[in-house]
């Protein structure tokens, strides 16, 4: 193994069809219209010497090392600036160039501290590498002068170092933090020699400043001045592996960069189609809950909750379980147990996971974590389109030119598109950006940002989204904007004229539903024309669409939308769920519904279920099994006695902890595999340990469809990959199950899965990822779904009447409460929590609006009382007008905040997936954490307690 | 707060099919509960039903209920598991 080093070609790639050829220094290249000297130079074999460049961004042309000659032009241009041009002949080495360069580099090394054997980059620094690529061996002007040397180091970001005396002022990063991340938290100031670097304003630092960890300049940093802390401590790696980040829908890839079994750090791979080169602060730097001292690496059991746990062998841990398992069975009935799987694990994971519940358990009560936040896209989309996940992939954005954002805040959630969706917002010289609608109550961070502003924010009061949705649609209608010639020729025409009859009833005008969203009615009429008519149109939709009682409906209300406009089945236009956690696609993709067997197929089916059949042996069951919430009531009931809960913290999770503990309280048998005592497992009795994504092989399906490699780089320190605990698990209860290897599953996956028929470990290594379906008509993936026609045929319009969620404010709950993610922090937090990201959120804050803080006596950093019909808890208030009055918001990342004791049980009507967004509250002063809290933190103590293992004798 | 869940989801179900036209109501209820729902739970909506105490429930879901599967055989008869097999 070796470390993977990328080609730098200098200059991004031109995306022109026409070509152009030219020799330089006598080879002919043919490249197109539009590439750099530069980057054509690269693609010759022949590497310019450069330091401002980069592919990453465009160039810049300051620093003059990159020169070169053209026959029959004066002076010696940039490359990087220099576009390529019919019949140009160019040299890039001569005496004259040579000159040049050295000259340059003479400058630059003059005042640079000549301290590279003990430099954090030696041996990965562009600039000791262009000194002897110039053949500089000595510097005239002596180090004595003025310079910048001895500068104060600024150590304030908890990852990377910023060390002013090694910049020389190429300005990447700058360029990097604008461009490719888009905070413009960079400035350079100051002219000439004087010129300096900063972050933020003369007073800030990096962690002061604007600045939201991405990492993008310290890769573009040519030096050591922008450098990991840990490539500081531990040296540079020596070798690398591509991987998949394991933290959100967007899957970037990243190389894995090593020392031996140690990691040294993540670097965005530029070849990963979902990033392409970019990171965010999760994935690039909040990997230490890998080795934290938290993580259990020993099987426990016990024979209640209330005991001490025992370290015991994975035998003994295994044997426990599995006994349980078959005794429950026996006494209460094969319905009595089942599992849930976890939208963080692999593909293979959670296809045995499935596997093990339908043919070792004999019962369909498998569900999946997914429940929780993206069931109703399954739905929707499924009833309306034919294929449970979004239509485009992340690339589309470029094409788009309305932008439609609803319920999600990508910024935060998916950080990485969020880039590339600013990127194509702030369009670029001589190319207009798109246009954004933002529907979201709260001032999300996209509706204005450096150089972005929405055209419209329909800040709509929470649980109102069909409305909206619906009047979107009436004034599409009825003002005559719908596309008839692609509604004729792609959905079934009766369905739509009975649904355009029905949203063009006055009663969904925009006018009509006013008081209902809260949103000035001429507003929507301006979104919809703008959406309707604006060009390739896209929907991208997170969280606060699904998580309500009308989540499905909403969802199927998109899909009207965007086939009522004829914006779907192209670049540029589609319906794009952005997905929570990294494998929720997957996870759902994998059978892991009970009602569906991998690849959505219901389990009534008899053809499909012959298949499983005739490979597991074994008759299934052809009725759905139990949804997580109906575990739960049937588990409060008596007749479900044993879980077995893969790699999720259901009772931090899910809404209603009172309820749910309740539930969990009732079974006999509660196996946690994580890698953590979670919260689930203060109520546990069996405790697998589960092994991180760099301890094992398989693969993450990302928002975008696209089945993206998990690669090894460590053993696991657990002992086992996690397939491999719950193959252990199967083959004790008495299954035929004995995999060598992920690939083996994936194996059985393509051969039991129409839309993964094609998909191979080694086609994945062939080309980095494929995006399903990948079968013999798509033998290489499909980027865009519903190109020639949608999967179930026509499209197919279904009506969305409104019903308000019957959790509504009144006297005793005047506010609503919404809840929402933030950028450091990743869903329960379990792994954030445990890294430096915690310097950017140590705790879960309630967001107030000033007017509703006043009439309460709230004051910013005030501790209070927040109560539902529920239940309550206490939090910290922060005054801010980001939400609007009777609104107030919080995220759900720390345990001690206990957000879930206010959720309520209501739910989604067609998938139960929990109504988080919308809670009636109330909120008063207090002084501290609730009885409630504390009583929690005191249970939590207690069930954590942990017997060590008896010698052995 | 404790609701009736059963009568309540069956009740927000119907709530959806309310819209669709004519005819197509009940039979969106019932195809939902068939699809969606654990025999246990419809065996307590059939026990709901059967005994008479239907006060709570949406007409629309009462039209559904011919067309719900009523679950016949136990969870043992209607599939086996691999242990079984390795057994016999
Ligand atoms: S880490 Fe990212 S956000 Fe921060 S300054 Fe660098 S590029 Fe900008
Ligand atoms: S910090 Fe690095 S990238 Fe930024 S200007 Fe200095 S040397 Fe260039
Ligand atoms: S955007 Fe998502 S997948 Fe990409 S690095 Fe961040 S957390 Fe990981
Ligand atoms: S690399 Fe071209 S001017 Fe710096």
């Amino acid at each position: 193994m070796s470390l993977i080093q990328e080609i730098d070609y200098g200059t991004p790639a031109s995306t022109a069809e026409k070509t152009v050829t030219l020799t330089i220094d006598g080879n002919e290249v043919t490249v197109p219209e539009g590439t750099s000297l530069m980057r054509a130079a690269m693609d010759a074999g022949i590497q310019v010497p450069k330091l401002c460049a980069t592919d990453m961004m465009d160039a810049f042309g300051s620093c003059r090392l990159c020169v070169v000659e053209i026959e029959g032009r004066n002076g010696t241009p940039a490359s990087c600036t220099t576009p390529v041009a019919e019949g140009m002949k160019v040299s890039t080495q001569n005496e004259r160039l040579k000159k040049i360069r050295k000259g340059v580099m003479e400058l630059y090394i003059s005042d640079h501290p000549l301290d590279c054997l003990t430099c954090a980059a030696n041996g990965d620094c562009e600039l000791q590498d262009m000194a002897g690529a110039v053949g500089l061996r000595e510097v005239r002007y002596g180090y004595e002068g003025e310079n910048h040397l001895g500068k104060e180091k600024d150590l304030s970001n908890p990852y990377f170092q910023f060390d002013p005396s090694k910049c020389i002022v190429c300005s990447r990063c700058v360029r990097a933090c604008n461009e490719v991340q888009g905070t413009f938290a960079l400035t350079v100031s100051g002219r000439g020699f004087d010129s300096l670097i900063s972050a933020g304003t003369d007073y800030d630092n990096f962690f002061s400043s604007e600045c939201v960890s991405c990492g993008a300049c310290v890769q573009a940093c040519p030096t050591a001045t922008l450098e990991e802390k840990a490539v500081v401590e531990i040296g540079t790696p020596e070798h690398s592996v591509v991987t998949t980040c394991a933290y959100c829908g967007v899957g970037c890839s990243f190389k894995a960069e090593m020392r031996g079994e140690e990691l040294v750090r993540m670097v965005p791979y530029k070849d990963g189609k979902a990033n392409r080169g970019h990171s965010c602060v999760k994935g690039r730097f909040a990997l230490g809950y890998a080795t934290h001292k938290d993580r259990i690496l020993n099987p426990m059991i016990r024979d209640h909750y209330s005991q001490p746990w025992r370290e015991v062998s994975w035998d003994e841990a295994i044997g426990f379980a599995a006994k349980k398992i078959k005794d429950i069975q026996a006494k209460y009935g094969r319905g009595s147990v089942g599992g849930i799987s976890s939208s963080r694990c692999t593909n293979e994971e959670v296809y045995v996971v499935q596997k093990m519940v339908r043919a070792g358990f004999g019962n369909n009560n498998i569900d999946t974590c997914a429940r929780v936040c993206h069931s109703p896209t399954g739905y929707g989309l499924n009833s309306t389109y034919g294929t449970s996940a979004g239509t485009q992939d992340f690339d589309s954005v470029e094409d788009t030119d309305v932008i439609l954002v609803i319920g999600a805040n990508p910024t935060d959630g998916h950080p990485v598109f969020a880039s590339r969706m600013k990127k194509r917002l702030r369009g670029k010289p001589g190319e207009e950006g798109a246009k954004l609608i933002v529907i979201d109550p709260r001032r999300i961070d996209l509706v204005k940002t450096p150089h972005i502003e929405a055209d419209h924010h329909l800040a709509l009061k929470p649980g109102t989204n069909v409305a909206m949705l619906t009047a979107l649609a009436h004034v599409i209608v009825t003002e005559g904007l719908v596309n008839e010639e692609f509604v004729r020729e792609r959905c079934e025409w009766d369905e739509f004229q009975d649904w355009a009859a029905f949203v063009a009833d006055e009663r969904h005008s925009p006018e009509a539903v006013e008081s209902v969203t809260g949103v000035p009615a001429e507003e929507v009429r301006k979104a919809a024309r703008l959406y309707a008519t604006g060009g390739n149109a896209a929907i991208y939709y997170g969280l606060g669409v699904t998580e309500h009682s009308q989540g499905s409906t909403s969802v199927i209300a998109i899909a009207n939308l965007a086939m009522a406009t004829g914006n779907i089945g192209r670049r540029g236009v589609g319906v794009n769920p952005l997905r929570g956690q990294n494998n929720v696609q997957g996870s759902c993709d994998m059978g892991s519904f009970p009602h569906e067997l991998p690849g959505y197929r219901h389990i009534s089916n008899d053809a499909v279920r012959e298949t499983f059949e005739e490979l597991w042996g074994v008759k299934l069951d052809n009725e759905p099994g139990l949804r997580i919430p109906n575990m739960f009531d049937a588990a409060v009931e008596g007749t479900f006695k044993g879980l077995y809960c893969q790699g999720e913290d259901i009772l931090q999770s899910d809404p209603d902890t009172k309820h749910v503990s309740a539930g969990l309280e009732a079974l006999e048998l509660l196996i946690v595999h994580d890698l953590f005592l979670n919260e689930t497992a203060n109520y546990a009795n069996v405790f697998l340990p589960g092994s991180s994504f760099l301890e094992k092989n398989g693969t993450f399906t990302n928002a975008e469809r696209r089945i993206n490699r998990v690669r090894k780089v460590m053993a696991p320190k657990n002992g086992y990959e996690d397939w491999e605990v719950t193959q252990l698990l199967a083959q004790a209860i008495g299954m035929d199950m004995n995999y060598a290897h992920p690939s083996e599953i994936m194996a059985e996956i393509a051969a039991t899965t129409p839309s993964f028929a094609n998909v191979t470990y080694d086609l994945l290594d062939e080309k980095g990822s494929v995006q399903w379906p990948c079968n013999d008509q798509f033998p290489e993936g499909a980027p865009i779904m519903h190109v020639d026609g949608f999967m179930r045929g026509r499209g197919k319009f279904i009506r969305t009447e409104y019903v308000a969620t019957d959790e509504r404010t009144g006297p005793r709950f005047p506010l609503l409460l919404t809840t929402g993610r933030i950028l450091s922090q990743y869903n329960v937090g379990a792994q954030t929590r445990r890294t430096g990201n915690v310097v950017w959120h140590d705790q879960d804050l309630l967001e107030i609006h000033p007017h509703d803080a006043e009439q309460r006596g709230v004051r910013d950093g005030d501790w209070v009382k927040l109560q539902s019909r529920a239940g309550e808890t206490s939090i910290k208030a922060k005054i801010t007008d980001r939400v609007a009055p009777g609104v107030v918001y919080t995220t759900f990342h720390h345990p001690m905040t206990q957000a879930n004791v206010i959720t309520t049980d209501f739910s989604d009507w067609a998938t139960n997936c929990p109504e988080y967004k919308v809670t009636a509250v109330q909120i008063s002063p207090s002084n501290g954490p609730t009885d409630w809290q504390e009583d929690y933190r005191e249970l939590t103590m207690e069930s954590r307690r942990i017997m060590p293992a008896e010698a052995a004798e | 707060m404790e609701r009736d869940k059963l009568v309540y989801m069956a009740n927000q179900i119907a709530k959806f099919f309310e819209s669709a036209p004519e005819g197509a109501r009940s039979q969106g209820v019932a195809d939902h509960i068939n699809k969606f729902w654990e025999p246990r739970m419809r065996t307590q909506l059939f026990e709901r039903v059967d005994s008479g105490r239907t006060e709570d429930l949406s007409p629309i879901v009462l039209g559904a209920m011919p067309s719900i599967r009523r679950p016949a055989a136990p969870l043992e008869e209607r599939a086996s598991k691999q242990a079984d097999e390795h057994a016999s």
